[in-house]
């Protein structure tokens, strides 16, 4: 079964089309690599999966259903939070939040343990036990990462949406998150759609690439999508990709090229 | 009420627990107490989700609004408390109304709250008689409180504190991770509106003790310094409710023997230990 399925599918706000024409069909533990420029409207795909907004057109299932909030089949890591400096909360409270979060009420001590197990699991799985005991501000961007992808991680979710996870990171940290990411999907067969504006640390491990440019999206292998064709044709314009000795892409416009040329 | 303690009050003796003991023996401190004792454990557990939702200001702006209901309520010949409800409560939903992000809308809530209290001023100058009541909102009348009043306390800091254990993780959840919660199906202007509701709820009894001018002092500073001292919610919330309860009881304890507020004593106990604990953090974190 299809574990995220589109058709014709367009996304918009009120009679505003953001993008359209969106036709892919992802597997279960596929690895996504969700490109375009800011503004592009891949938070706003996102949120269609997420339930927390609804398609202008077209047909979309999660998981064989149409999507709806509050799913727990899929963990969730948004693109940027604000890490209070005054509080001492540790990492843990906050993977805990991702297995008790959405209930009423107060945890009784046989459960608050039960959340707290799950939540060391959770933690190992992203190799960070050492994190648990310490409170946010005090981590580096790629641990705090790591907690809120433990996080996602709690309920053994099937579907990953992380939002821009490598950003402010530096390359060496980049590397790092998505192997992780990679090996975290791999063992537990997850299906990963990740938010990223350079392509270049996803290409070792995405199977897959989804790209959103000028209200088009294209979705294929990565050889299939990142192509001075295909680019061309999403940007409407002149795109030129570059490729070094090592598989490294550099996506550039026209324009930009030729200033480089000159 | 300040003037009666002058006359009871003599300073204290070289044995404090004869000291209590005295002081136990008045009704009106008794009345204090217990009102007191009250308005510490809501303040102190609605103060800790309200520092770390950021709407410490929002907190400041309804505890203005609900001046203006108890100078509106004097003016109709209706008893302040229940003007202070219905503005801060009216307040509160205005609040929500804002939108999720009600803690970076300073601008709008400081807008509303100088037009809150434009409306205070109007109604005291209107109401021809003089406005003890609302006035003593602004600094605080612990020391007269009535048994009806700490009936009405009770009644308001139960409802405070069964809407805050029903909607505990909830409310947690949206205050740490907001975006993550609303995935999760939790309707985030639900929770605004539930949790502002009660914030006005907490604001309308804290007031009694600490006054308009000074409800920082309860419902912000203790959970400022809990926030900083614990690592885990429930502990923060425990230590909040601490802070404020042992600061009210000695600034009660203090103002009896010495002729000054007692919310001056309970805002001054609070700042020093929130002096304290900054500077034992930053020395250690030198260090």
């Amino acid at each position: 079964m299809a574990v995220i399925e589109a058709k014709d599918l367009s996304a918009g706000y009120q009679d505003k089309i953001i993008w359209k024409g969106a036709n892919f069909t992802l597997s279960r533990g596929e690895f996504v690599g969700l490109l375009g420029a800011n503004g592009a409207g891949k938070t706003t795909l996102f949120k269609l999966l997420l339930g927390l907004s609804q398609p202008q057109s077209g047909e979309l299932k999660v998981l064989g259903s149409t999507p709806t909030k509050g799913n727990p089949r899929i963990g969730y890591v948004p693109q940027r939070r604000f890490i209070d400096s005054d509080s001492r909360i540790h990492a843990i409270e906050y993977v805990r939040l991702g297995a008790y979060g959405n209930k009423w009420g107060i945890s009784l001590p046989n459960t608050a343990k039960r959340e707290y197990e799950e939540s060391w699991q959770a933690l190992d799985l992203v190799d960070g036990r050492e994190l648990a005991n310490k409170p946010l501000f005090k981590l580096s961007g790629g641990e705090v990462q790591r907690v809120f992808l433990a996080q996602a991680l709690i309920g053994k979710p099937d579907i990953l949406l992380l939002d821009e996870p490598l950003a402010n990171l530096d390359i060496r940290r980049e590397h790092q998150l998505t192997r992780l990411v990679h090996a975290v999907a791999k063992s537990q067969q997850v299906t990963v759609i990740l938010i990223a504006h350079d392509i270049n640390p996803l290409l070792p491990v995405v199977n897959r690439i989804i790209y959103i440019a000028n209200g088009k999206i294209a979705s294929g292998k990565v050889d299939e999508i990142v192509t001075s064709e295909t680019l061309s044709d999403l940007y409407d314009a002149p795109v030129e990709v570059l490729r070094d000795s090592h598989g490294r892409v550099a996506v550039l416009g026209v324009e930009e090229a030729m200033h480089h040329d000159s | 009420m300040t003037a009666n303690l002058t006359t009871l009050g003599s300073g204290f003796s070289l044995n404090l627990w004869n000291d209590l003991v005295s002081m136990w023996h008045y009704g009106f401190m008794q009345h204090a107490f217990e009102a007191g004792t009250i308005v510490a454990v809501i303040a102190g557990m609605i103060g800790y989700f309200v520092v770390i939702r950021r709407l410490s200001f929002a907190a400041h702006a309804l505890s203005h609004a609900g001046f203006s209901g108890a100078a509106g309520a004097v003016l109709l010949g209706l008893n302040p408390l229940v003007g202070l409800l219905a503005f801060t409560t009216a307040g509160g939903l205005a609040m929500a109304s804002l939108g999720r992000r009600a803690a970076n809308r300073d601008v709008q809530i400081g807008t509303v709250l100088a037009f809150m209290l434009g409306l205070g001023v109007l109604f005291i100058s209107l109401y021809k008689g003089y406005a003890t009541e609302a006035y003593s909102l602004l600094f605080g009348e612990i020391l007269g409180i009535s048994s009806t009043n700490i009936v009405l306390t009770m009644a308001a800091g139960l409802v405070s504190l069964l809407g805050v254990l029903l909607l505990y993780r909830r409310l947690l959840f949206t205050s740490l991770d907001e975006d993550v919660a609303e995935a999760k199906g939790i309707s985030i202007t639900g929770i605004n509106v539930a949790f502002l509701l009660l914030v006005a709820l907490a604001t309308s009894i804290a007031v009694q003790i600490v006054g308009v001018l000074l409800i920082f002092a309860l419902m912000v500073t203790p959970a400022a310094i809990a926030q900083r001292l614990t690592h885990r919610p429930l502990e923060g919330v425990a230590v909040s409710v601490l802070i404020a309860l042992l600061a009210t009881w000695i600034g009660l304890f203090v103002a009896f023997y010495v002729p000054y507020p007692v919310s001056f004593f309970i805002v001054s106990s609070v700042f020093l230990l929130y002096l304290i604990v900054r500077l034992l953090q930053s020395r250690s974190s030198r260090a």
